[in-house]
């Protein structure tokens, strides 16, 4: 299973062009952001005045403890939640124009493939839905299962794959939309731990050949500092932002090893430390 | 409570305005007839009072069936041929009846199947076929050829019930005998309890929720066995019967009554089956 | 619990011989002592009508012989096939035997050796059973079937049972060809005129209320209740008052059908549509796809099999409204009029065949849209297990 790495001459310059400059552009901004949830008993807090801006190609994880409004924040960046306050723009659109124009790809939790598609045609779905021919249709979903390795699998059905691959699939199906943002929540949290590493070592080869810019909610530290170029960490009741810690230490190319490297170490210590912080409110 | 019953409220209104619409719609013809014949100015007014309060109208008002319900119910005893409740009774002992014994045979065939595997394969595609049979077809059938042998009266239609009744019961315990957790049968088995143990402490009260959910089914159909079990005896007792009479002789009023008087035994039926399910299943720790 | 100080290595006598087949030749042992019927009143043994012609040692050295090999097959499953030929030998005999004129009620040793026969089937069905695929869904099932048509046969002719009762289903099957004109004149005022346009009309209604009410939830949560309700109650007694409405011909039996099958379809159909889940509906949001999209991409495909359970109860509850309704008055021509009317004539076997064929019509409606289920739903997990 050797992962493909088609760096082509205009994603390479996209990605440069990311790296070089400190003031590239924004692709998500957040100001006192807040979304309350009414319930019979008392109105939750599901995030509470959070501030967040994310320039292009980087990769920003969210991470925290459940119920800290990790998910919620990468909801409504979707439009899949509106807030109650605050505001939020999307490469200057509100979320409901950006979905609407299909800015972003979402992978959710489970794959959430069609059963009755074939790994193919559920990677040519949001195609149909945006009204492509169906070379074009064909063209991309081709290109996306080559992307993540999947060549040779187009006409199998969801069920006859594993897991890990149906992620992957998901995860070609949200790249077919070719979108500037990639949103993803918890994509690897169902799966075991060996199949994970590789995902994520997938993930990263991914995100630094196309120079998407990626939002990645997780739970687990290792996982948020080996993909990251920033982590933002969360705490519940109020769902709020605690601290954001820069990767910049860390080199932009990854691989497993570097799991071992002191810097790495630092990293998850901070982000260890931010989250009992965020611990010691609640108590 | 209030967004539950708003629309259903709505909708039996809606309903019986459209009841009354179509009333007046399919019994204007005739109403208008009786007018002329009499030599009455045929007036809006009139022909809708007319058509309202026809002997045998087309399509008869809620308000005409109420009052036929009521006067039947009311003015004769209920042992009387004329009291719609002596017939109801008929027609609930034969479903009754037919029920129990489809009760019977549909666990005994469920626990057959569980427990071997040879009946699993040749028996269950053939009760599954068997009701892609319109069996009611079959229904003046078992009635005179059990009346052939002498069996008259409530047997034959209870067996037509049975036959209606047993399928959900056999195919609902099937999956209930079965839907004893596994971790709980290696339990029984770490215990080394017999079989015949195991059935009676484990699968039985398992499939409980199964057996009152196909029995909530069979109750309706088992009803409806009995309705059509009454058609070919020629009429003389029992819901099916009046409605027979009535289309012979179109009494329209009277074919309504026995509708909702079937209706309501079917739903009460039904009530009582939730009713033990409720007691008993509310007893045993089950929701 | 006594057992437990014994040695659990210790033979039984439960292992030592196969007790089913000791049954089994013990049984046809005890046949052997009994007469196999009776020829001008006197009895027939099983060697004693040789001269007379009947074969049976003939039949008992077959079966006998089939028992033999199939015990030494190197296979269980090939000496099973060979067993079944013995059984199909022993249940020819009876009919052999009814050919030649023998009178079968008193022949206690016949019956025996016939009940020694189904034991033996039972024991090859149950080494069938254990052969995954074909054999188990189709072929046990299958020599059930048959095993029950045959013995029906025997028994019938057997005891002389009196047509009037029940007839054989040879005869019933005599009588299909007999009558298949009448029939399939019938068959087509029933089910091809009536049951298919109610079936449509009904099916559809309730399938096009659905998505309107899945757009209005106000309607669905006044239709539901009245649905469950519909359920409960005995909704073939409005026949008698359809055929006074729309008269004899198909209008009336129609109309049955289409309330009938209105309900089912409706719930089906709004259950079927409920049934998306959460994260695919995200999924479409995120695609920006609106209501149309969603539906015809997402909540169809995905209520299909509720749809198909819909369609696959409305198949007999047509077909049981056209014939109940045809109770109640048609024109000279339909299944339910032939059931009716024949039934009071004493003309049983064109009923018996009336009622073959409105069995094989719901048999095959149902079996069609299962196929029809099986190619489209292929996907769904309850498809899905080999």
């Amino acid at each position: 299973m050797t992962f493909p790495n088609p760096l082509d001459a205009q994603e390479k310059a996209a990605f440069r062009q990311g790296s070089e400059k400190s003031v590239a552009p924004v692709v998500v901004e957040a100001r006192k952001l807040s979304l309350v949830y009414p319930t019979a008993d008392k109105p939750v807090m599901a995030l509470s005045e959070v501030d967040l801006t994310i320039a292009k190609s980087d990769f920003v994880s969210l991470i925290g403890p459940s119920g800290c409004g990790k998910t919620t924040l990468l909801r409504v960046i979707a439009d899949l939640e509106r807030p109650t306050s605050g505001h939020i723009a999307i490469e200057g659109m509100t979320p409901e124009q950006a979905r609407l124009k299909r800015l972003y790809g979402y992978v959710f939790q489970a794959p959430a493939l069609y059963p009755w598609r074939t790994v193919e045609r559920n990677v040519m779905l949001p195609l149909e839905i945006m009204g492509l021919p169906k070379a074009d249709r064909q063209q991309r979903a081709r290109e996306q299962l080559e992307r993540v390795g999947l060549v040779g699998f187009e006409r199998k059905f969801p069920w006859q794959l594993s897991g890990g691959m149906q992620q992957r699939v998901s995860i070609a199906r949200a790249l077919a939309l070719q979108p500037d943002l990639l949103l993803m929540d918890e994509p690897f949290g169902a799966l075991d731990e060996i199949t994970r590493d590789h995902l994520n070592l997938h993930l990263t080869q991914l995100w630094r050949a196309t120079g998407k810019t990626c939002v990645f909610v997780t739970h687990s530290i290792a996982e948020a500092v080996f993909l990251s170029t920033r982590i933002v960490v969360m705490s519940p009741r109020p769902g709020r932002i605690l601290d954001v810690i820069d990767c910049n230490s860390l080199p932009r190319e990854r691989t497993l090893d570097i799991r071992e490297s002191p810097e790495f170490a630092a990293i998850a210590h901070r982000v260890r430390e931010g989250l009992k912080e965020g611990h010691s409110y609640d108590d | 409570m209030i967004k539950r019953a708003l629309p259903v409220t709505v909708m039996t209104l809606l309903l019986l305005a459209a009841w009354y619409v179509g009333a007046a719609w399919l019994n204007w013809p005739q109403a208008a007839e009786t007018l002329t014949r009499a030599g009455k100015p045929a007036e809006f007014a009139d022909v809708l009072a007319q058509a309202y309060a026809m002997k045998r109208p087309i399509l008869p008002t809620p308000d005409q069936v109420v009052a036929e319900l009521w006067n039947s119910l009311t003015g004769y005893a209920p042992t009387s041929p004329r009291n719609l409740l002596f017939h109801t009774w008929v027609t609930a002992e034969a479903a009754l009846t037919g029920l129990a014994m489809g009760l019977a045979l549909g666990i005994l065939l469920a626990a057959g199947i569980v427990y071997t595997r040879t009946l699993e394969a040749s028996l269950l595609p053939w009760v599954i076929a068997s009701q892609t049979i319109p069996i009611l077809a079959i229904a003046p059938m078992i009635v005179v050829i059990l009346g052939n042998i002498g069996l008259t009266g409530l047997l034959p239609k209870a067996v037509i019930c049975m036959y209606l009744c047993f399928f959900p019961i056999t195919v609902g315990m099937v999956k209930g005998l079965r839907s004893a957790d596994p971790l709980w049968l290696d339990l029984m088995r770490t215990y080394s309890a017999s079989g015949m143990r195991a059935f009676w402490s484990l699968r039985l009260p398992a499939s409980m929720p199964f057996l009152f959910a196909s029995l909530k089914v069979s109750v309706a159909i088992s009803v409806v066995g009995a309705i059509v079990g009454e058609l070919p005896t020629g009429g003389q007792a029992g819901l099916g019967a009046r409605l027979l009479s009535g289309s012979y002789y179109g009494q329209t009023v009277q074919i309504w009554a026995a509708l909702i008087m079937a209706s309501l035994l079917s739903v009460a039926l039904i009530a009582v089956v939730r009713g033990l399910e409720l007691v008993l299943l509310g007893r045993a720790g089950v929701r | 619990m006594s057992t437990l100080s014994a040695d659990p290595y210790r033979t039984s006598l439960r292992t030592v011989a196969d007790w089913g087949l000791v049954a089994i030749a013990v049984l046809t042992l005890a046949a052997l002592a009994l007469p196999v019927g009776a020829l001008g009143g006197a009895p027939v043994g099983w060697f004693g009508g040789m001269m007379g012609g009947t074969l049976a040692p003939l039949f008992l050295i077959g079966v006998v012989l089939a028992v033999v090999a199939g015990r030494s097959a190197p296979k269980r499953v090939w000496g099973a096939w060979v067993e079944l030929g013995g059984v199909a030998l022993a249940w020819l005999l009876p009919l052999h035997l009814l050919n030649e004129g023998v009178d079968l009620s008193a022949g206690w040793g016949l019956w025996l050796f016939l009940v020694a026969a189904t034991l033996l089937l039972w024991r090859v069905m149950g080494v069938l059973a254990g052969v995954p695929g074909w054999t188990r869904s189709v072929v046990v099932p299958g020599l059930f079937g048959l095993g029950l048509l045959v013995g029906w046969e025997v028994l019938v002719r057997g005891f002389q049972v009196p047509a009037i009762l029940l007839p054989p289903p040879s005869r019933i099957a005599s009588a299909l060809a007999a009558h298949a004109p009448v029939l399939w004149d019938d068959f087509r005022q029933t089910v091809l005129t009536s049951v298919l346009r109610g079936y449509v009309m009904g099916c559809g209604a309730g399938f096009l209320v659905a998505i309107l009410a899945d757009r209005l939830p106000f309607l669905a949560r006044g239709l539901l209740p009245l649905g469950n309700l519909a359920s409960a109650i005995p909704v073939v007694g409005i026949a008698p008052i359809m055929v006074m409405w729309f008269g004899f011909d198909w209008q009336s039996k129609a109309a049955v059908i289409v309330v009938m099958t209105f309900f089912p379809m409706m719930i089906n159909t709004l259950a079927g549509l409920g049934n998306s889940e959460r994260i695919q509906l995200d999924l479409m949001r995120s695609y920006g796809a609106g209501y149309g999209r969603t539906l015809v991409k997402l909540r169809l495909p995905n209520a299909l099999p509720f749809l198909f359970n819909g369609l696959k109860i409305n198949s007999t509850l047509a077909l049981i409204g056209a014939i109940v309704a045809e109770f109640f008055g048609t024109p000279v021509v339909g299944m339910g009029f032939r059931i009716s009317t024949e039934v009071a004539r004493m003309n049983l076997d064109i009923v018996w065949a009336t009622i073959a064929v409105a069995a094989l019509t719901g048999s095959g409606l149902y079996g069609g849209l299962a196929l029809l289920e099986r190619a489209t739903t292929a996907w769904h997990p309850s498809m899905r297990r080999r």
